[in-house]
């Protein structure tokens, strides 16, 4: 399965965003950015805010963001596009991240990516047509001697093997 | 403080200062380091590692731009080491780079290529990778960015952020998925302009060290064919300074200059907006009307007519049935051939131009209070000045270098106030916005005053030494408490307190204003409380304090300057002054009239009435530019005979017997000045299109038809006939103003010009008169039949009357229909869509726009441009302010409806 095989495929975005942008959430967002107002750096929290109630940063948040903090749009971008916690369309309700690090990647998280996208049935970064993962791009997660480690949520697994993937997947459908 | 330090550059030695950096002390020896990010403008980042060096005792190279010089250093620019690494990082940039240099428009000027060259650099030895970065962004109207050819250098986003004070562009991504992105403008969603979005300046484009951002041009040539001249942007009243790059008579792109007034920055305008000058409209051939219709002339025929019309006109209805307007767009020397041609040709004063459409109550106003109708300091000042009152000027849109400026000193911890009815770019970054109702300025100015006098924030000293009539004043003001202010303003009376207090207690404040305050039926009366509020703080004849009209043309203060005034000869000496007047007949060998002219709207009113039999109109437009189209284009058929000398057929120009082609700024010499007061030159690029000539060869050879001396040669015979008259101007001359343009007054050829004016008093009156002054608002107010308030104003992508920038495909494009701004909620009120066309009408005519709904614009207040024809103009009023006669172009009642 190649990735260029799902290029395109947004079928899931467009009914999604509907949910997505509703009053009551952008409510809560502008609660947020009155707190993180009055602290130094008010970006970063309020993107993580953001990110928390809308499952993602997409330029129409941006823009309302950088309208809130009279902030640049381009340097927001410029941070939500550098974090891999951020991303500009919804994700999954669960995040699967299979560290790529230089540990992990030679201790063969390559065929974990791998499985993990057969498993699934889904392009890696992408998400899952029901909307229940996301495969996320994932640097080193700083716990090299497990690897290689699978973080799924918060949960971490270290030392996960291929055949290992498919049990550890099935705990969060 | 900074001290002398001795450092040793490749074995030179060389003492400087201990604050700057290694890369400058290099240049100070004449030693080349390569740069891509560098920029004397910005703070260096060493981003793109190209110009390190060997510092001895250093564990690793260092950039040397980003290094201090420190005591003792010993650098070393050209070791094998330094080389190889320039080299190796060279070879990394060019991994990701295209090899397209064959086909590039940047070849020749690339920075990439020549130290590719310079270092030896195999094209083919190098593993080229999957490049990552392979979009082209061709969004913008004007330019492309390309991000295969970016080599990340990050320049463009430190201009765009530190320069131009947008922050459209920023980094994308990481790691090697990192490259540039840029915010582009886009309308969809509110006003024209939006923060953080791209305002197309071209600033970055003209700064790319590759070819990664690059103009959008038809054009094919390279640069090694290119002839470069230096000259003045023919626009705004900033008068920046730019080269016009040349290819086979052919005017192909636009390079702005550093060091100047601009100090390299340019707007949208000034970067793009060259491409009319090649235009297929341009006028090519004189034009006479035969049975309604326009037919080609020879200039022997049309200039006959018009001389033959003369005669017969003068004869028959004497020299008051004349009238001329001159033009804020052309040079000085054209201006004083056509003050000339109407005093010494026609024998009468009315002469006007479109000064008394934007600034006539400037001129009247600073005049009789301080003395002189101009910007009291220069541009380069702006960055000195502590506090900010910008009010009624959209100076980011109208003025856009002199509001980068401000947004950088503003940026750097100085204060700002604006008072603007609408929520304009500047309102952002103020630290008191004071959206007040249109027309409601000297309210403001006197609450304002109020509050300075009574918390005793007034400068008790600089006014009794420097001021009269303090008593009349106070006397007027004391009814002006914040809190009658603030509701007459629609303010809130803490932001009223708040802004005097910010005003009076800077040490160096500023007013600057434009045409918020002048185009009202009380304008000169606004004007005046302007310069109250500036005397009462002692801040006039200060560097960096002062009170600044922004000239909103290239050449109105010029224009102004040369006489193109019914009341006034070059330089303000008045037409009725006997020994001024002797002095002019002396040297033109005619009678002069002492008798004061029209202004334009009366000249206007005197061709409808058919007392003005004859008008010879240059390089204006009234059809669009004046009050009330309807009235001026009954005025304009009701006369006899009617000349226009234009570069395109203008809407006025429809109207006239005789039209006759004319040159542009690119095609002609002579000199411009721009709104601080600086005279500089503008220089012939290519040669004129067709049959078309310059506006002062035409003028003089009309002069010598009508029996006048005029044997000019060129333009420069013209300054110096003028500047031998113009005491302002008497020591100027164009080798002086050759290299970066001379300030006025300049009474001798020793004198180094004016800064800034009133640095030894109020030399000219005495003393600086204080102007007792009420709030009188604007004569016509919503009512229930016309229930909403226009205002009209300027956009940042047009030009006047869009003879030129209609003409220039971008411009056009970006903003391409009239438009009127509503709020949201007024939008709601009347069931307006964003983007639908509706109807707006006032009691004099009616006009079709687009509506734009944007939260920067107050309820019950609607926005215009003025730049379109059958647009704004056809509902404004055309009352007249009684002392200078400028129309309230700003405030008119209208109503809107569905199409």
């Amino acid at each position: 399965m190649t990735v260029e095989s799902f290029e395109g495929n947004n079928f899931y975005e467009d009914d999604r965003m509907k949910e997505i942008y509703t009053n009551e959430k952008f409510k809560v967002l502008d609660e947020c950015i009155e707190k993180n107002k009055l602290k130094p750096g008010p970006l970063m929290p309020t993107l993580q805010d953001a990110q928390r109630i809308f499952g993602c940063v997409s330029e129409e948040i941006q823009e309302y963001i950088s309208k809130a903090l009279n902030e640049s749009y381009s340097k927001i971008s410029g941070v939500v596009s550098f974090y891999t916690m951020f991303s500009t369309k919804p994700r999954g309700k669960h995040i699967v991240g299979v560290c790529t690090g230089t540990a992990c990647y030679v201790k063969g998280s390559q065929k974990l990516v791998d499985k993990v996208c057969e498993i699934l049935k889904t392009p890696y970064g992408q998400t899952t047509k029901d909307g229940l993962f996301t495969i996320a791009p994932t640097r080193c997660l700083g716990d090299c001697g497990k690897a290689p480690v699978v973080m799924i949520d918060e949960d971490q697994y270290g030392h996960v093997t291929v055949d290992q993937i498919e049990k550890i997947l099935k705990k969060y459908k | 403080m900074s001290n002398k330090v001795k450092i040793l550059i490749n074995n030179m030695s060389v003492e400087i200062d201990n604050d700057l950096t290694i890369l400058e002390a290099a240049r100070l020896l004449n030693i080349d380091i390569p740069t891509f990010c560098h920029d004397d403008r910005l703070n260096p980042t060493g981003s793109c590692r190209m110009c390190v060096v060997e510092v001895e005792g250093a564990r690793n190279l260092m950039t040397a731009c980003s290094t201090k010089v420190r005591d003792g250093m010993v650098v070393r620019t050209n070791t094998k080491n330094v080389v190889e690494t320039r080299k190796g990082i060279l070879e990394l940039m060019w991994a990701n780079h295209p090899n397209e240099c064959l086909v590039c428009e940047k070849s020749g000027e690339c920075k990439l290529q020549d130290y590719s060259y310079q270092y030896n650099v195999n094209p083919d030895s190098i593993f080229k990778p999957l490049n990552s970065r392979d979009f082209i962004d061709n969004s913008n109207e004007f330019y492309t960015f390309d991000s295969r050819k970016c080599i990340l250098c990050g320049k463009c986003v430190q201009i765009c952020s530190e320069l131009q004070m947008t922050s459209a562009i920023g980094f994308d991504e990481r790691g090697i998925d990192t490259h540039i992105k840029i915010k582009q403008h886009d309308d969809s969603i509110d006003g024209v302009i939006d923060l953080y979005k791209c305002v197309s300046c071209g600033n970055c484009v003209n700064n790319c060290p590759v070819g990664a951002l690059m103009p959008k041009t038809k054009d094919k040539y390279r640069n090694w064919e290119v002839d470069k001249i230096k000259t003045t942007c023919p626009y705004c009243g900033v008068g920046c300074q730019f080269n016009l790059v040349v290819k086979d008579n052919k005017v192909v792109r636009v390079e702005p200059v550093k060091g100047g007034t601009n100090d390299g920055l340019l707007c949208v305008k000034g970067s793009f907006g060259y491409k009319f000058i090649n235009h297929p409209d341009r006028l090519k051939q004189p034009l006479i009307k035969k049975d309604g219709v326009f037919v080609e002339s020879t200039w022997e025929e049309a200039m006959d007519l018009i001389v033959k019309k003369i005669n017969e006109t003068k004869a028959k209805h004497g020299p008051n049935a004349f009238s001329g307007l001159s033009s804020a767009k052309c040079t000085n020397e054209e201006n004083y051939l056509m003050q000339k041609l109407v005093r010494a040709g026609f024998g009468t004063n009315n002469v006007d131009h479109c000064a008394r459409l934007c600034h006539a109550s400037t001129v009247a106003g600073l005049a009789t209070t301080l003395g002189s109708g101009a910007m009291t300091n220069s541009i380069s000042e702006i960055g000195g000045t502590d506090t900010f009152l910008v009010i009624g000027s959209n100076t980011t849109e109208t003025h856009p270098v002199i509001g980068v400026m401000i947004k950088q000193r503003v940026k750097k911890g100085a204060k700002l106030i604006v008072a603007d009815p609408r929520k304009i770019e500047l309102a952002n970054m103020a630290n008191v916005h004071l959206q007040i109702k249109p027309g409601t300025n000297v309210a403001l100015a006197n609450g304002l005053m109020n509050v300075i006098y009574n918390e005793g924030l007034y400068d008790k000293e600089f006014i009794n030494k420097n001021t009269n009539n303090l008593e009349d004043l106070l006397e007027v003001i004391k009814e002006y408490t914040p809190e009658k202010a603030a509701e007459i303003c629609g303010v809130s009376k803490e932001d009223i307190v708040k802004a005097a207090r910010l005003y009076a207690s800077a040490d160096r404040a500023a007013i600057y204003y434009a045409m918020g305050i002048t185009q009202h039926s009380s304008g000169t009366n606004h004007v005046k409380s302007m310069a109250n509020l500036a005397l009462m703080t002692g801040n006039v004849g200060k560097e960096s304090t002062g009170i600044n009209p922004l000239r909103g043309q290239n050449n109105v203060q010029g224009a102004c300057d040369m006489g193109a005034l019914p009341d006034v000869l070059p330089g303000y000496q008045k037409v009725f002054d006997d020994a001024v007047a002797k002095k002019y007949e002396k040297a033109w060998g005619v009678s002069l009239s002492r008798e004061v002219g029209h202004t334009l709207p009366i000249m206007m009113n005197e061709a409808s009435s058919q007392d003005i039999k004859f008008m010879y109109i240059m390089g204006e437009n009234p059809v669009v530019s004046d009050p009330d189209t309807n009235h001026i284009k009954k005025a304009l058929t009701n006369l006899d005979f009617l000349v226009v000398q234009d570069i395109f057929l203008t809407q006025t120009a429809e109207f006239a017997d005789v039209v006759l082609p004319a040159a542009s700024y690119a095609e002609k010499d002579g000199t411009f000045t721009n709104t601080e007061r600086r005279v500089q030159r503008i220089r012939k690029a290519v040669t004129i299109k067709g049959n078309a000539r310059s506006d002062w060869e035409i003028l003089s050879e009309l002069l010598t038809r009508l029996g006048l001396e005029a044997n000019y040669n060129n333009a420069e015979d013209i300054f110096k006939e003028m500047a031998s008259l113009t005491p302002i101007y008497a020591g100027l001359d164009y080798d002086r103003i050759d290299d970066n343009g001379m300030q006025w007054p300049c009474p001798t050829s020793n004198h180094p010009g004016t800064k800034y004016l009133y640095k030894d008093g109020f030399t000219k009156l005495g003393k600086a008169i204080f102007t007792p002054i009420e709030h009188l608002g604007p004569q016509e107010l919503p009512d229930s039949e016309y229930p909403l308030i226009l205002t009209t104003g300027r956009t940042l992508y047009h030009f006047h009357t869009k003879t030129m920038t209609d003409r220039v495909e971008g411009l056009k494009a970006t903003v391409p229909d009239n438009f009127i701004q509503v709020s949201p909620d007024t939008a709601k009120q009347y069931q307006l869509k964003h983007n639908e066309f509706i109807t707006v009408s006032s009691r004099r005519g009616s006009s079709v726009a687009k509506v734009q709904i944007t939260d920067t614009i107050d309820d019950g207040v609607v926005f215009m441009p003025f730049h379109f024809a059958d647009g704004a103009n056809m509902l404004t009023n055309p009352a007249l302010d009684d002392i200078c006669n400028i129309p309230e172009f700003k405030v008119c009642a209208v109503k809107v409806n569905k199409c």
